[in-house]
Parts: C-alpha cells; structure tokens; sequence
C-alpha cells in the first residue's frame, strides 16, 4: 500500500488541481486527475523524503479562516501606513524563537507571516531555532513574538506535529 | 445589483493594488518598501479575482480557474518576499532598523 500509494494527501490535492485546471469537472477528467495525481507523486518519490502527515482537521480549517482574516485587517492596516507619513514608521527586526521542529511546519509558519500585510520573514537562523521577521511598524515588540506564536504556531504545531 | 457588487470588488482591488504599488515610492528603505507592493496586493488581486470568478460563472459555466490563480499567488508570494529580504540582509541593503546577524538571526547590538 505504501509502495503503491506513496502520497495518498498529494494524490488527492493533485487531482483536484488538475479539475481545478481543465475547468471542468467531468468523470473522465476526475479519472484523469486521479492517474496524474497517482503517477506524479510515483515519478519524484525521492523528491519527498518523509511524508506528511495532517492531524487536527478543525484546527486547520479554523487556521485557514484566522489567516483569510489577518490578510484582510492587515491590508487595510498597511494601507493606512502607505497613504500617513513615511516618517512615522517604526519598522523593526524580531527575532520569534521557534517552536516548531519540521521544516515543512517552519516554512508554513514563515509563508504565513510574509502573507499577513505589515510582517515580512527574512531570515531562518542555522540552527533553526529563531526566525527573524521584519515588521512595517512595530509598537509592541515582545506582543507581537506572542500574537504570532498565538495565533500561528500553535495550531501548525498541532496540525503538522502530534503525530 | 450583481453589477453593483463586481464593480465594487474590481474597484476596491484596483484600489488595493494602486497603493501597495505607491508604497513603493513613498517608503524610505528597502526592508519597508517590499512590504507595498507583495502585501496590499494580496487582498487587491484577491478582490480582482473574486469578481472574475463571479463574472464568468453567472455568466456560464463555474469558472474556479481563478481560485487556483490566488492559491499559486498565496503560495509564491511570501517565498519571493521572503528571497528579496534574505537577499537585501546578505548584501547589507541600507535599513532603518538596525540588521540581525545572518547566520544566528541573533538580534543587532544595541547601537
């Protein structure tokens, strides 16, 4: 079953892909989709090393909305920065000390914070223990390490590794 | 009324776009300006195709073509942002706020 079916999540997010592609959603093109999503993962196994797990369903559609929300107020944040003075800008390094182990949970972590407007991540230290994010303005440092390992890797924590 | 609601939308991204893009020429320092033209744009170009996906399937058929465009964008975005500024630290681009160091991410001496 491993062999055959490396990647059963990566079958399934290909497949939709692929519907997702064609525009269409015939049963000839989900069969289709389903031998591209089987065949690929088959193909670049050795591009993926360890498999990825997914526990905690809720907890990551409710991360889903929380980040949708973030994008959203953050815009409109950013905005408001863009269009008052340049010169009121208090922008800052901030080193965020990791929790997360996997690096497939780090670099969603990181896309995360690039994604919400007003943080950008820069850097992943060697060791990977800190990340460090540049902020647009920044009026609490030490609020904005805990809203960040809050609101953001504390449900990837638990999504990507309790298992 | 469905008119209404996709000229709102095509403005409201438009507008989005329009001042990430000026942030660009506003800002002072590379580290701020990137963030213009990668953020604002990710609800400016969401609103866009939100109104393209309504359009094209009220029209016809279910068009989610452009789900998959905001899917792709979400996912390359943060990663060509997160390369500039990895980038601009490498080649100590002129900032702000004081730099960290590369390697250890350890945060600058208070200077």
């Amino acid at each position: 079953m491993k062999r055959l079916l490396p990647h059963p999540l990566l079958t399934l997010t290909l497949a939709v892909l692929w519907l997702l592609l064609v525009n269409t959603f015939s049963a000839g093109h989900m069969v289709l989709g389903l031998l591209l999503g089987w065949l690929i993962p088959f193909a670049t196994r050795s591009l993926w090393p360890q498999s990825v797990c997914i526990r905690n369903v809720p907890v990551l559609l409710r991360y889903l909305v929380v980040v949708m929300h973030d994008i959203v107020v953050g815009s409109f944040r950013v905005a408001r920065l863009i269009l008052g003075r340049p010169s009121s800008l208090r922008p800052a390094f901030i080193t965020v000390p990791l929790e997360l182990k996997t690096d497939l949970a780090i670099s969603l972590l990181a896309n995360t914070i690039s994604l919400t407007p007003g943080t950008v991540s820069v850097l992943v230290s060697d060791d990977r223990r800190t990340l460090t994010v540049h902020s647009l303005d920044t009026e609490d440092a030490a609020a904005m390490v805990a809203e960040i390992k809050h609101r953001y890797e504390a449900p990837l924590k638990a999504i990507f590794e309790s298992c | 009324m469905l008119e209404f609601l996709l000229s709102a939308l095509i403005l409201t991204g438009a507008a989005f776009t329009f001042i990430g893009s000026l942030g660009l020429a506003r800002f002072r320092d590379f580290y701020t300006r990137l963030h213009g033209p990668t953020k604002a744009t990710t609800l400016g170009v969401g609103c866009l195709l939100i109104a393209s996906s309504i359009h094209f399937s009220v029209d016809g058929d279910l068009s989610l073509h452009e789900v998959l465009v905001t899917l792709f964008l979400f996912m390359t975005a943060p990663v060509s942002a997160h390369l500039l500024a990895k980038a601009a630290l490498h080649i100590k681009a002129k900032s702000l706020a004081p730099t960290p160091d590369e390697g250890s991410g350890q945060p600058p001496h208070s200077s």
